[in-house]
């Protein structure tokens, strides 16, 4: 079990982590954020399992990822 | 849960300017992450470029000193010479290392000096512009080559990771990207090596990390990503290229370079 926490302040929209996600958990929302930019937002929550791919492709390091240990 | 993925302590906890998706981003971090690990950053001093990169003060919690464009290199000579406690790096763009910089570089890898390099190859001047940069591929559309480079007017792209080593003051050299997951796992641990070089003691480590320019190439982040596997790798192969610590005589690709003693007086230079 994992969990992502996206700073929606710190995100540029590039998309690079919802190629990361094998599981396609994430897509970029259709709203603004504060930048002007559409954020990452993540669906399925419940099936992330904390890999933290999409994190460490994140150029702005907007991601958090935390794991059941 | 227990936090799995954060932020490095190097790193400052701001917003950069950086346009979307642009891997300096991620290749910042890759490199706090290593100064973290080797608990480096108390005693860090960075060398920054000009380009997009020369923000870098901003974005590090070390030292960092600004050289002018194309001289990180020599100022990092001076400082680690006056302060050889420190750990020193410096981290330049293609426009910057391979193009006004490359005598700094060349000689300051030829000393052997005791810096690790960070090179950032995204195949353009992305700061000013999208010019055409010494290591832009041939037919790579920019601002100053609109029909493409062209092979016999503007020579082939450099591959600065292979050249250096190819001098005996090199002691690690590496070509990395962080394109995909698997790459930039890769990319971690090479560039943790180069750290590991200076740390101890062990001469001047090289990484060059293949990067992208959504910007100037004028293409979306996932395509740039994609541009730099298709077509970036296949001339700028990933490796390892000299790795002196590792060194093994049996192994001959990891083997330093043998130095050619002096070449023979040109014969028709008697004629003039
Ligand atoms: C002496 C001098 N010449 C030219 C410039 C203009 N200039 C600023 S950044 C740059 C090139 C930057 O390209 P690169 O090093 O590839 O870095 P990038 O922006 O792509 O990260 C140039 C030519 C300058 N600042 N100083
Ligand atoms: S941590 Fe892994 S599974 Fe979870 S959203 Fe990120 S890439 Fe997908
Ligand atoms: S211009 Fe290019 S190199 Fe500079 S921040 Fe933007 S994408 Fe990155």
């Amino acid at each position: 079990m994992g969990r992502i926490e996206i700073d929606e302040t710190r995100c540029k929209g590039c998309g690079l982590c919802t190629t990361a996600c094998h599981l396609k958990l994430i897509s970029l929302s259709k709203e603004l954020n504060v930048l002007g930019f559409t954020p990452a937002v993540t669906t399925n929550r419940e099936k992330c399992t904390g890999c933290a791919l999409c994190a460490e492709l994140c150029p702005d390091v907007a991601i958090s990822v935390f794991k059941d240990k | 849960m227990q936090q799995v993925f954060k932020r490095p302590v190097s790193l400052k906890d701001v917003q950069t300017h950086f346009c979307p998706g642009c891997n300096h981003g991620t290749i910042h971090r890759l490199v706090a992450e290593a100064m973290d690990e080797f608990g480096v950053r108390e005693r860090t001093i960075g060398v920054a470029s000009v380009g997009c990169s020369v923000f870098l003060y901003g974005y590090f919690d070390v030292d960092v000193v600004e050289a002018p464009h194309g001289r990180a290199a020599a100022v990092a000579t001076g400082v680690k010479r006056a302060r050889p406690d420190s750990f020193v790096f410096t981290y330049q763009g293609d426009g910057d290392l391979a193009a006004i910089g490359t005598a700094e570089i060349i000689h300051a890898a030829n000393r052997g000096e005791d810096i690790t390099v960070i090179f950032v190859n995204n195949t353009t001047y992305g700061m000013t512009g999208g010019q055409m940069a010494p290591t832009t591929l041939v037919g790579q559309k920019t601002s100053t080559s609109p029909y493409g480079r062209e092979h016999a007017k503007d020579g082939s792209p450099i591959r600065m990771a292979e050249l250096l080593a190819q001098l005996g003051g090199v002691a690690f050299s590496a070509r990395v990207a962080v394109n995909t997951s698997r790459n930039l796992m890769d990319a971690k641990k090479q560039i943790k090596k180069a750290f590991r070089y200076q740390v101890e003691g062990k001469g001047f480590s090289f990484i060059e990390a293949l990067s992208t320019c959504p910007t100037a190439w004028g293409v979306t982040p996932i395509q740039a990503n994609e541009r730099v596997g298709r077509e970036l790798i296949e001339y700028f192969p990933l490796g390892i290229f000299k790795d002196t610590a590792d060194w093994n005589p049996q192994s001959s690709p990891t083997a330093p370079v043998e130095q050619p003693g002096a070449l023979p007086f040109p014969e028709f230079m008697h004629e003039i």
